[in-house]
């Protein structure tokens, strides 16, 4: 069915000669459209965080404004998914930023993990003192800014037992991680005192070789990899963000999961 | 201009092109950080990705999710209040769409402003279908734990990546012939800035 119409007088012909330069107009806008809009993505794709113009500031607050909605969306009670020992992988990636031979060699007997800032008990702790504290253990994923994700297992001492173990003032904001490898990271408070989250020692129950960050690495199963620093040689507690080796350059900073 | 009218409402015209730049940023983003871990044999060319590298990379992603996410929900409850999904999209019957996938074939399918015919209704419901799954498919690997639920929904964190990327594929497929068709039928382009266009004469 053919909607009602007005009775048509024969439409006037349309000439192009009397509406070239209309559609020259067009034509020049549409053209004048779309380079720009093609210029302007060739110069988004220059933004990478790295030169401080205007789109990486807006980067950098977005990554801010991240920050913000992740800590709101973290429960303190939501643990990771744990996993049976034969889904562990094997075996397990190495992955650091530098390749595997040069991850520092440290001498156990030697090794002391410093503690510094709102702490009421700053003496340094050796291997056997935290293995006399109570331990934890668990099967979970380690999942990598990259996409990959692996399943390993980790036994160590619970940061939150740790930090009360130093008294350490756990109203501050951050806990900050100094590593033998020139790594730094933070995590926030609630994080830190997530139940999953821990000093951990062992690696499938032996202690942790050398290339997973022996003698101690901070295994944090509700952050993404890059938050589980390695061969930590200082914990210190702060109200300000210590940030971290890759957080300075770019990764978003809170990077829960 | 006679029998002109407004053939796509300002909502919608705001809608398309906020989309549009939403998503050309997150395809190309995504594809740099599907780089850095390809879960397929092959990787993305450089050229095509956005962030320069990986961190910069999730910071388009982690930023431009919230203009598409957010204009997504606006497109979506404007498109449900307003009837304007109801009048452009339904009735949609698997009948006409097989027969007028035939015809675009053929390529005898008239274009009409104005009306869809019902392989461009399927084609519309179908990538907003894609829409919500490559976002939730998205949370689901942004928040693999707090959103467990949703992760196990796809299958996994490692399954997810794979319906984020099928996601993520059909919409490219779908802007790829999108983008043909308005090269094959370039008066539709001018209205989705405008808004007026000519309303073709319905065919008996």
């Amino acid at each position: 069915m053919s909607e009602p119409e007005q009775p048509s007088r024969k439409p006037e012909k349309i000439r192009l000669a009397d509406h070239r330069t209309a559609l020259m107009k067009v034509e020049r806008r549409l053209l004048l459209r779309s380079s720009l809009s093609l210029g302007a993505l060739s110069l988004l794709a220059g933004c990478d965080l790295q030169d401080n113009d205007k789109v990486d500031r807006v980067l950098w607050a977005m990554s801010r404004w991240n920050d913000r909605v992740q800590a709101v969306l973290f429960r303190a009670s939501k643990l990771a998914p744990t996993y049976a020992a034969s889904q562990i992988t094997d075996p397990f990636p190495f992955n650091a930023f530098y390749d595997e031979f040069n991850a520092p060699d440290i001498d156990g007997a030697d090794w002391r993990l410093e503690v510094a800032g709102l702490v009421r008990d700053k003496q340094p702790w050796t291997l056997a003192r935290l293995r006399s504290l109570p331990q934890a253990d668990q099967i979970t994923r380690h999942i990598c800014i990259e996409g990959w994700s692996a399943i390993g297992q980790w036994s160590g001492v619970p940061l939150k037992t740790f930090l009360q173990a130093i008294g350490a003032d756990t109203s501050a904001k951050y806990v900050g991680f100094k590593c033998a490898d020139r790594y730094y990271s933070s995590l926030d408070m609630p994080s830190a005192l997530h139940p999953q989250t821990i000093l951990a020692l062992d690696f499938r129950k032996q202690p942790l070789p050398t290339s997973f960050g022996f003698p101690l690495k901070v295994r944090v199963p509700t952050k993404l990899g890059f938050k589980n620093p390695k061969h930590v040689v200082a914990l210190y507690v702060s109200n300000d963000n210590p940030g971290g080796y890759w957080e300075d350059q770019g990764y978003n900073w809170f990077s829960g999961i | 201009m006679p029998n002109s009218a407004v053939l796509h409402p300002l909502a919608v015209r705001i809608a398309h092109w906020l989309n549009a730049f939403a998503i050309v940023c997150m395809l190309m983003s995504g594809w740099a950080i599907y780089n850095a871990s390809p879960i397929f044999g092959f990787r993305f060319p450089v050229w095509a990705t956005l962030g320069g590298w990986l961190g910069g990379a999730i910071a388009w992603h982690f930023a431009a999710m919230w203009l598409l996410m957010a204009n997504g929900l606006f497109y979506l409850l404007y498109g449900v209040l307003s009837g304007h999904f109801r009048r452009h999209f339904l009735p949609l019957h698997v009948r006409d769409v097989l027969l007028d996938a035939v015809q675009a074939l053929r390529l005898r399918l008239p274009h009409q402003a104005g009306s869809y015919n019902a392989v461009q209704k399927f084609l519309y419901c179908g990538v907003i279908a894609l829409g919500v799954l490559v976002v939730l498919s998205g949370l689901s690997l942004w928040k693999p734990v707090q959103l467990e639920f949703l992760s196990n929904l796809f299958g996994g964190f490692d399954f997810a990546r794979k319906v984020h990327f099928a996601a993520m594929a059909g919409i490219a497929t779908f802007v790829v012939v999108h983008l043909l068709l308005v090269a094959l039928v370039p008066k539709t382009l001018l209205p989705m800035i405008t808004g007026l266009g000519r309303k073709s004469k319905s065919v008996t």
